[in-house]
């Protein structure tokens, strides 16, 4: 069977300047960066383009002139690209921007950042915040198999890590990191310390995505989807984050290891299983979430994920490199959606061979991950080098 | 000594949907409400507008005996607005009837917290007419 994917090539992507703020810049002139960068980076004009996905799409479309063209507020990062590779795979499309975008967003310090704080009745009046919810997730991992903070802290040194080592990433130079550094940071919702968590960040991003055939005439060697999935239980940050929840689906898998069932539709779609994996550019909103998802995904059996990220194979030139960018932790993390798009571009960096620091030698698969179990949702995307 | 308490009114106060107004209503009282299904008899958190198991409509308020179990719990250091004094134990609470909430639980320090501790609801106002429910460890003064 041919597969699904086969004539939708990612050509271009781009991160703008991300720094803790970018003064003279609103989310919407941020996206235009990231897009029209994007753009550059594939050798290709606004005039080709005939899609627009991102949260800000209605804006861009009439900003750069792009109309008359399709646009999709879907701003969540991999169902973005999945939606842009469906589009270009059923012809509805021939060259699709996918943009996030934000800045001048978090201003008021003494709160948490806005993005972070659900709004529901049955959960506002209790102070929670993404952390929290992570955290509540993490408790019962700790309760039931015994995970301990050292391993959380082993996987916050080892992104920071890279992200120290990134002149791209907001906190470049900052480290190095042991995990004593980060168990020694303030406590902020246990079991999670300052830098266990995701930074907030300004800045911006673009990919583009067109048929083969016109890939074959642009300038960069494209990156290929080779499966993906999406997996949600509800929606974020509005009821408990209940690790044993189960939903109808059908497959016995409960939200604490949400994004399984992403995963092994996304391994099935390109016919490769976890041990396959160059690279794991896997979504860092809180160093728990790194454990779990090798879980999660089939990398280790459940329970085992602390003891695996112990043995050095998630540090750079281990078996299975890590969010090698820096992630959100370091590299960064801009408004509520865009670092979602930026995991996305750093596995197409490391297929590509471009990637500006933790290069993995001669990458043909890298996995990336969006979310996780504390907002109820999780996505996968297998990105290659060679066509599927 | 830390002993976690509840937070002072003026944090964030929920809005009650058409759905929930009972609930919260039911917390002035003194009450912890839930929905229980009229056919298929599970109980129901969070005020659904159906029942997920059988699809009933029919969900009708009963009082829980306002006995729980702890789920799993934070202790928060960094408050989410200046409003909340920390440190607070945001929890996820098992009820007796079957079904789960998110609360916090007080009474007690950090350190007492356990799995599966047995809890007791009450209230406390989070403004001039609304009250949360909050545990506190049975047995605990």
């Amino acid at each position: 069977m041919t597969h699904p994917f086969r004539h939708a090539a990612i050509v271009g992507v781009f991160n703008t300047t991300q720094a803790r703020a970018l003064p003279g810049h609103d989310s919407l002139s941020i996206a235009i960066e990231g897009a029209l960068g994007a753009l550059a980076d594939a050798g290709l004009e606004t005039t080709d383009v005939d899609a627009v996905i991102g949260e800000r799409s209605g804006e861009l479309t009439y900003e750069l002139r792009l109309g008359p063209c399709r646009r999709s507020i879907n701003g969540l990062g991999i169902p973005a690209v999945l939606e842009a590779a469906s589009l270009i795979a059923t012809g509805q499309s021939q060259v699709v921007l996918v943009v996030g975008g934000s800045a001048g967003v978090y201003t008021e310090r003494a709160s948490t950042a806005p993005w972070t704080r659900p709004t529901n009745e049955f959960v506002v009046g209790y102070g929670m915040f993404t952390a929290v919810e992570f955290a509540l997730m993490a408790k019962r991992h700790m309760l039931q198999f015994g995970t301990t903070p050292e391993q959380l802290a082993t996987v916050a040194a080892t992104i920071r890590n890279n992200g120290h080592a990134n002149p791209e990433a907001v906190y470049f130079g900052r480290g190095p990191y042991e995990p004593e550094d980060i168990l020694a940071s303030r406590l902020i919702s246990e079991p999670f310390h300052l830098l266990d968590c995701s930074t907030t960040s300004e800045g911006g991003c673009g990919l583009v995505l067109t048929t083969a055939d016109r890939a074959a005439d642009l300038p960069r060697a494209p990156a290929w989807i080779l499966g993906g999935g999406s997996d949600a239980y509800g929606p974020a940050y509005q009821h408990a984050p209940i690790w044993d929840f189960m939903g109808q689906g059908g497959q016995d898998i409960p939200a604490g290891y949400v994004g399984r069932r992403a995963a092994r539709a996304a391994f099935s779609t390109a016919g490769l299983r976890p041990d396959d994996v160059d690279v794991c550019e896997f979504y860092d909103p809180f160093s728990f979430e790194i454990i779990r998802q090798f879980e999660a995904f089939g990398f280790c059996p459940d329970g085992d994920g602390g003891p695996f990220v112990m043995d050095g194979s998630i540090g750079p030139g281990g078996k299975f490199p890590v969010t090698t960018d820096g992630g959100t932790m370091s590299f960064a993390h801009p408004g509520n959606s865009t670092q979602m798009l930026q995991r996305v571009i750093r596995g197409v960096q490391q297929v590509r061979g471009t990637s500006a620091s933790a290069q993995v030698p001669a990458a043909e698969v890298a996995m990336c991950s969006n979310a996780g179990s504390g907002a109820l949702f999780n996505d996968v995307l297998l990105v290659g080098s060679g066509r599927p | 000594m830390t002993v976690l308490r509840p937070q002072p009114p003026g944090t964030p106060a929920p809005v009650p949907s058409i759905f929930s107004a009972p609930y919260w209503e039911g917390c002035a009282q003194g009450e912890l409400r839930f929905l229980r299904c009229a056919v298929c008899h599970l109980a129901l958190a969070d005020a659904p507008r159906i029942c997920w198991r059988c699809h009933s409509r029919v969900l009708n308020w009963e009082v829980s005996e306002g006995r729980g179990r702890l789920y799993s719990w934070t202790i928060v250091w960094r408050p989410q607005t200046p409003e909340f004094e920390v440190p607070y134990a945001v929890a996820i609470v098992d009820l007796a009837e079957g079904c789960s909430i998110i609360s916090a639980v007080i009474g007690c320090t950090p350190e007492d917290l356990v799995e599966g501790m047995e809890l007791a609801v009450e209230f406390h106002p989070n403004s001039d007419h609304l009250s949360l429910p909050y545990f506190r460890p049975v047995g605990a003064a």
